[in-house]
């Protein structure tokens, strides 16, 4: 019992369940200001004011969103599956969260010298992390195709089934990009990919891996990120739940704090998908002018960009055609990852990186 | 941790597997129970892998993965045609030798 | 030692116990949930058994992609709840024989694989005594695409022949 005790009082463990709360906090908070943005971006996008009555300029938006769903009336339809009904929106939120654990957000600290030696800046510190995120956003599938089944309507039905088809579609994309980063960095744990991109190529060019092999790795970061649009079911990719088309896709029967939960998973699993691309090619946390120590900055940085793109996207593009989506994924993403891949494995061999 | 232990366990689930291969009457169990025998057979090899220190046990592991992929893909294929002809998934549906 | 015995039972009773699952109901989506279970609890065996890249792998093809497969295919032809045939004796198919047989047979490969076991000796090393583990992707890659690299070639010729395969089998074919 002394032992638990003893483990409990170590600085490192306490500051590592602070930095699992933070995450966790973070990520939560983190999709309740998404929804402020979407609003924000939607409306400036299409020239109305959007949100504005609730508190200043409504930034207190989200939370009247968050009391509205929480309030709501909880509704099963008569027919559906009770068990899987209630068990996909955790699946979905499970995963989502799980999914950002292997993610680093910044350089090794010793928090101004309250740990005896420097810990990372992530949950955990797992070496196959690139291949372990990839692992548990594919287990995110589950939870739409089985709201899609149990909800036992036509609507949800066909959302879950296109969304599977898709997000098995865009994964092998997903993973040729993926394994072409991988590659050219030598490992697959994302503290050692972002780490081998610090520094400057002739001194002005960050040596991120967007630039790395040009244009190999430009190639792969654009496959990367529209494979992660279709991943998250964003628009342009956002069949599942194609409000023309299928109502609301698979959560067309949920509500109150269900819904709520789909809804958190979406916003996570684009935080995750910004954080993951930051890391893999945009240098993570290194960049000019911030010192190494907070790095995390520029990481915030990178991913609020990254996340005003994924918003710009949804209210720039019209969606695809289900064909269209894929053609595209199999005729054009796919055969272009593969050959990126095969030029990159070239020229790691040639320039012997 | 004796291996041993990770070689009872494979025959448990190789025999699970088997068991629902002979017992189920529904071709989509039985798709899932070979999948669970073969991959009591991963256990045992990556087990034997460990043991021995080498890697051979894990790269049978995913030739018996790709093994497993392609013989799913084939099977839901041939799932879906049968389907289509008799509406069951019961093997005895589809003894006749033509329709 | 010891916690790495719990570990081991926990992630073995969920293997078992999933697979369990899988033959013992009736609706098949809850077989493939159920074996998805129990591909998660082997994933954890293959951690203690220092292979890590197996078990993100097993993840990834297994959960992720063939069972999706499993899962989409059993929605796509909305398969009966239950196979009567298994319990209703009335129903044209209902086989009893074959289930007794079937049984038997099971509990002999069961006893079969006792027997072997009592006569097998040095079941009792233990599995990470003798040598360090090999399991870095590194030395996986090099000899996969070394000793391995005709059965790596002729794989993916398989994978070719069941993809033609299973577009072939499911196309609609016009009357």
């Amino acid at each position: 019992m002394s032992g638990v005790l003893d483990w409990l009082t170590m600085p490192q463990t306490i500051f590592f369940l602070a930095v699992t709360g933070v995450v966790f906090l973070a990520l939560q908070v983190s999709a309740a200001v998404f929804v402020y943005a979407e609003r924000k971006v939607a409306a400036f996008m299409q020239q109305r004011y959007g949100p504005y009555l609730v508190g200043p300029k409504g930034l207190l938006q989200p939370i009247a969103d968050i009391v509205k769903l929480v309030f709501k009336e909880e509704l099963r339809p008569k027919a559906a599956d009770g068990l899987l009904f209630a068990a996909a929106p955790v699946i979905s939120a499970i995963a989502a969260f799980a999914a950002f654990a292997p993610v680093p957000f910044g350089a090794s600290t010793t928090f101004f010298g309250l740990l005896p030696e420097p810990m990372p800046l992530q949950v955990a510190d797992i070496n196959v992390a690139v291949l372990v995120i990839f692992a548990i956003t594919s287990m995110g599938v589950y939870g739409i195709v089985l709201a899609g089944w149990a909800s036992n309507s036509k609507y949800s039905l066909l959302g879950g089934l296109r969304s599977s088809a898709q997000m098995i579609s865009y994964e092998l994309a997903y993973g040729m990009s993926l394994a072409t980063i991988c590659m050219i960095a030598g490992s697959l744990s994302l503290r050692e990919i972002v780490d081998a991109q610090a520094g400057y190529y002739f001194g002005v060019i960050p040596k991120w891996n967007v630039f790395v092999l040009f244009p190999t790795g430009f190639i792969a970061f654009l496959v990367f990120g529209t494979a992660g649009v279709a991943e998250t079911n964003r628009a342009p990719f956002d069949f599942p739940e194609a409000e023309q088309e299928l109502v609301a896709g698979y959560h067309t029967e949920y509500s109150s704090m269900k819904f709520a939960l789909f809804f958190l998973a979406e916003y996570i699993n684009m935080v995750t998908a910004a954080a993951v691309t930051t890391n893999l090619f945009l240098g993570g946390w290194h960049g000019p002018l911030i010192p190494e120590a907070y790095g995390w900055i520029w990481f915030l940085i990178k991913l609020f960009v990254l996340c005003f793109v994924y918003l710009w996207l949804r209210w720039t593009l019209p969606r695809f055609r289900y064909d269209q989506l894929m053609a595209f994924g199999w005729k054009l993403l796919l055969p272009l990852a593969t050959i990126n891949l095969l030029v990159s494995a070239a020229g790691v061999l040639y320039f012997g990186l | 941790m004796p291996i041993g232990y990770y070689l009872a366990l494979s025959g448990v689930l190789f025999a699970i597997g088997a068991a629902g291969v002979f017992l189920r009457r529904n071709l989509i169990t039985l798709l899932l129970s070979v999948e669970i025998m073969l991959n009591a057979v991963n256990l045992s090899f990556v087990a034997f892998g460990r043991q021995q220190g080498s890697v051979d046990g894990q790269i049978i592991t995913f030739f018996v993965m790709t093994v497993a992929a392609a013989e799913a893909a084939v099977g839901l294929a041939l799932v879906i045609a049968l389907f289509r002809h008799r509406e069951s998934l019961n093997p005895e549906a589809f003894t006749s030798l033509k329709w | 030692m010891g916690s790495d015995l719990i570990l081991f039972g926990l992630f073995a009773a969920v293997a078992v116990m999933g697979s369990l699952a899988v033959i013992g109901q009736k609706n098949p989506i809850y077989s493939v949930l159920a074996l998805i279970l129990s591909f998660f609890g082997l994933s954890g065996l293959y951690v203690l058994l220092e292979a890590p890249f197996v078990a993100v792998v097993q993840i990834i093809i297994y959960a992720g992609a063939i069972m999706v497969l499993f899962l989409f295919v059993v929605m796509l032809l909305n398969v009966p709840r239950e196979d009567a045939a298994e319990w209703d004796r009335t129903h044209p198919y209902y086989r009893p024989a074959p289930a007794v047989l079937g049984s038997a047979l099971a509990a002999a490969t069961l006893g079969l694989l006792a027997w072997a076991f009592s006569r097998t000796p040095g079941l009792g090393a233990g599995v990470a005594d003798a040598r360090p583990a090999a399991s870095s992707v590194g030395q996986l890659g090099r000899v996969l695409f070394t000793d391995y690299m005709f059965a790596f070639e002729v794989t993916s010729i398989l994978i070719l022949i069941a993809m033609v395969g299973a577009v072939a089998l499911a196309r609609k074919r016009e009357q």
